[in-house]
């Protein structure tokens, strides 16, 4: 559908990473210069030049898989590690969390919005490093240069297209449950009150015109819900007031990041296969992936900077549990990059793939992280 | 005014596309047919009105004998035309179209989709069966092609192509009262709010080009000469057709309306939005004066649903049937 859709996901979906991120490492206590480190070199890799040129190509929205594959390298692109479980974690709340945003966007065109607020915050993250914003910066300019001109009509196919790849996920997300904008089946709450989008008047008039166009009478009916005006319009510069709180962080220390998943495979046993293609990866997709583990920087040996391990989950144990209860329909079954038939795509891809896990390999600390890596890349 | 009675269980759940929801009544074999779809593949039930039986079927879209191509589908509609019925899906590869049980394709056309992905979507969307012969379709860069159909087999033919809109085509509809006095036969809707009136024939001749206010019109529908149209905004504007005459102006719904359906021989207008309503209202005309009016008459909230489609089941209006996005049900209403 619409061609212009795979940045928008992109660059909301690292923001709501990069929010539970940063929560996590600060309720783990990972010392400040640890966290901030992290933080930096995801944002780096998120905004690298050349990765961004290949995602701002008009292209048909990769497969769940695909993009389950570049998050997952980005979510490495660090000192950070992340098993399985914590990594199927973070992806759910990401998805979930943008599901709703886009589900619950006043307008289609408010996506934008949601998108500048993510951006916003991820340009608070970098505010100290001037090499880093001004990558952000670029990326402001680039979508206002490309999403501004766009109609309500494109913006909405923008949208089908975004609910088409989120179509059937109703992962319970406990920060949701709580604030009851997620009923306990998973279905978002739409509620009919609350301010009218932009543009659009409260429900409730019918005006009738004679021919010549006078109003010759107005009536009125009752709307069914709780209505009021509009609120003012969001800003689309660089700075501004968005207006719309969603793509805004809803975590802090004291709503922590949690997910339920018991109940789930009732209710989420519908999938179909969009892309039935027999390559699990496009070129495309393999293109995207090798720009961006190009972007990476490969870890020197001897490095002493060691890397240490992010938990989504209370504890240990539980982390464990969840990757064994995890039902099977859930799972995102991440790439083998080794199994693609495009020949020469996979040699350059393993190539730099190579370079990057030899160097960690000489680390004395980081064999297991190395693994850790590899198994993730390889499969499930 | 409605209660709602047993929902129709199908397989997959609706995708946010407008119009989202087609009925056929098969009066003959006391059945209904249903589609709705879902990304790449259509739903079709077939509904006994006994509430005993049901069938399913599922059509992908894909290009007859290549294996692996598949495309999302846009719409899914019935075209009923004196001598046949078919069932037409347009997708972002080409335009299908099936014999009315789903059973057969009669026939493919291919849209010309360039190598690499263009900033410009490319898909086709707007299905109308015009008058006796003809089918019409959208396509992403506002033309729209008209096809010859024959009475019956697979002959089908590209007639015209008509190039009026400069914004993609959300949706058509055509004359659906019946009545041969009405002098337009179609109209077509896009992006940008600007609505065309057809008149069909040979070579399909513009009436009227209605402009819009640069918001997307989603759903149209023709009744006795008069436009209805549907919005982004949430609005309905009824326009006398032939002349872009405002009747009316309805403040409808508190976002996107996602489908607009007539029920011909009442006059009920059923309308459905992303903000989980769909209304009922009642359409008067009065020639002497050149006059048309809407009355409200029902609101039913669709709880935590954004909907995607709704149609009457028959042409009083004494039931109709709702689909929403994420929804694996088609939920059905009848008069009390």
């Amino acid at each position: 559908m619409s061609s212009r859709t795979l940045p928008l996901l992109f660059i909301n979906l690292g923001g709501e990473m990069l929010y539970i991120l940063d929560q996590r490492l600060r309720a783990q206590n990972i010392p400040a210069d640890k966290a901030k480190k992290v933080m930096n070199d995801i944002i780096t890799t998120m905004f690298n030049k050349k990765f961004l040129e290949e995602l701002f190509k008009p292209q048909e929205l990769y497969s769940k898989k695909a993009l389950r594959t570049v998050f997952d390298r980005l979510a490495h692109a660090s000192i950070m590690r992340l098993n399985q479980a914590s990594m199927d974690k973070l992806y759910d709340l990401m998805t979930m969390a943008f599901k709703y945003q886009v589900l619950l966007c006043p307008r289609p065109k408010d996506i934008l919005l949601v998108s500048f607020n993510h951006m916003d915050a991820i340009k608070d993250f970098v505010k100290d490093t001037p090499s880093i914003l001004s990558q952000v910066d670029e990326t402001y300019r680039q979508l206002i240069e490309i999403y501004t001109p766009l109609s309500s009509g494109e913006f909405q196919l923008i949208r089908q297209t975004l609910l088409i790849f989120f179509q059937d996920m109703h992962i319970r997300v406990s920060i949701f449950l709580k604030d009851k904008v997620q009923n306990s089946n998973g279905r978002f709450v739409l509620p009919t009150s609350g301010p009218v989008p932009h543009g659009t008047q409260i429900p409730g008039l019918i005006r009738i015109f004679s021919c010549t166009g006078e109003e010759v009478s107005r009536l009125q009916f009752s709307n069914g819900g709780n209505y009021t005006s509009a609120l003012r319009e969001g800003s689309l510069e660089m700075f501004g007031d968005r207006v719309i709180k969603l793509g805004t962080n809803m975590y802090s220390v004291s709503r922590p990041v949690e997910t339920h998943m018991s109940g789930t495979s009732k209710n989420s046993s519908q999938h179909t296969k969009v892309n039935t293609a027999p390559n699990p990866l496009a070129k495309e997709e393999l293109n995207l992936l090798a720009r961006l583990m190009g972007g990476l920087e490969v870890k020197k040996p001897g490095n002493t900077e060691s890397g240490f391990r992010v938990n989504l989950f209370a504890t240990d144990e539980e982390e464990e549990e969840a990757l064994i209860s995890r039902p099977d329909e859930l799972s995102y079954g991440v790439i083998n990059i080794q199994a693609t038939k495009d020949q020469q795509a996979n040699a350059e891809l393993a190539k730099i793939m190579g370079e990057f896990t030899e160097a960690e390999d000489q680390s004395p600390h980081a064999s297991s992280k190395g693994d850790d890596l590899l198994a993730m890349m390889d499969g499930l | 005014m409605y209660h709602k009675e047993k929902s129709i269980q199908i397989k997959n759940s609706a995708s946010a596309l407008y119009n989202n929801l087609s009925v056929l009544r098969i009066a003959p074999r006391s059945l209904t047919y249903f589609t709705v779809v879902h990304a790449n593949v259509v739903n079709m039930v077939s509904a006994s009105w006994d509430g005993l039986n049901y069938s399913h079927r599922q059509l992908q879209s894909k290009e007859p004998n290549v294996a692996t191509s598949t495309s999302l589908i846009m719409q899914a509609a019935w075209c009923v035309l004196p001598s046949r019925d078919l069932l037409v899906l347009t997708s972002q590869k080409g335009i299908q179209m099936y014999e009315s049980d789903g059973s057969i394709m009669v026939y493919w056309h291919a849209l010309d989709t360039p190598e690499t992905p263009t900033a410009q979507a490319v898909f086709a969307r707007g299905i109308a069966a015009v008058r006796e012969k003809y089918i019409c379709v959208g396509v992403s860069s506002g033309a729209m092609l008209v096809f010859d159909i024959p009475t019956k087999g697979s002959n089908i033919t590209l007639a015209e192509v008509l190039e009026e809109h400069k914004e993609s085509i959300t949706d058509m509809a055509s004359e659906c009262s019946g009545s041969l006095e009405c002098i337009a036969d179609l109209v077509s809707a896009d992006d940008a709010g600007n609505l065309c009136v057809w008149k069909s024939g040979e070579e399909f001749q513009l009436l009227n080009k209605i402009p819009g206010f640069d918001m997307c019109c989603s759903s149209v529908k023709l009744w006795k000469g008069t436009v209805v149209a549907g919005y982004g905004t949430g609005q309905i504007r009824l326009y006398e057709a032939v002349t872009g005459i405002l009747h009316a102006e309805v403040s409808a719904h508190a976002r996107w309306i996602y489908s607009l359906d007539i029920a011909p021989f009442s006059g009920l207008l059923l309308s459905a939005a992303e903000d989980s309503l769909v209304r009922v209202w009642h359409l008067t005309q009065t020639p002497e004066t050149n006059s048309v009016e809407i009355a409200h008459m029902y609101n039913e909230c669709v709880t935590d649903t954004q909907i995607c489609g709704a149609k009457f089941c028959d042409g009083d209006g004494y039931a109709f049937a709702v689909t929403g996005y994420d929804l694996s049900e088609i939920i059905r209403y009848t008069q009390t």
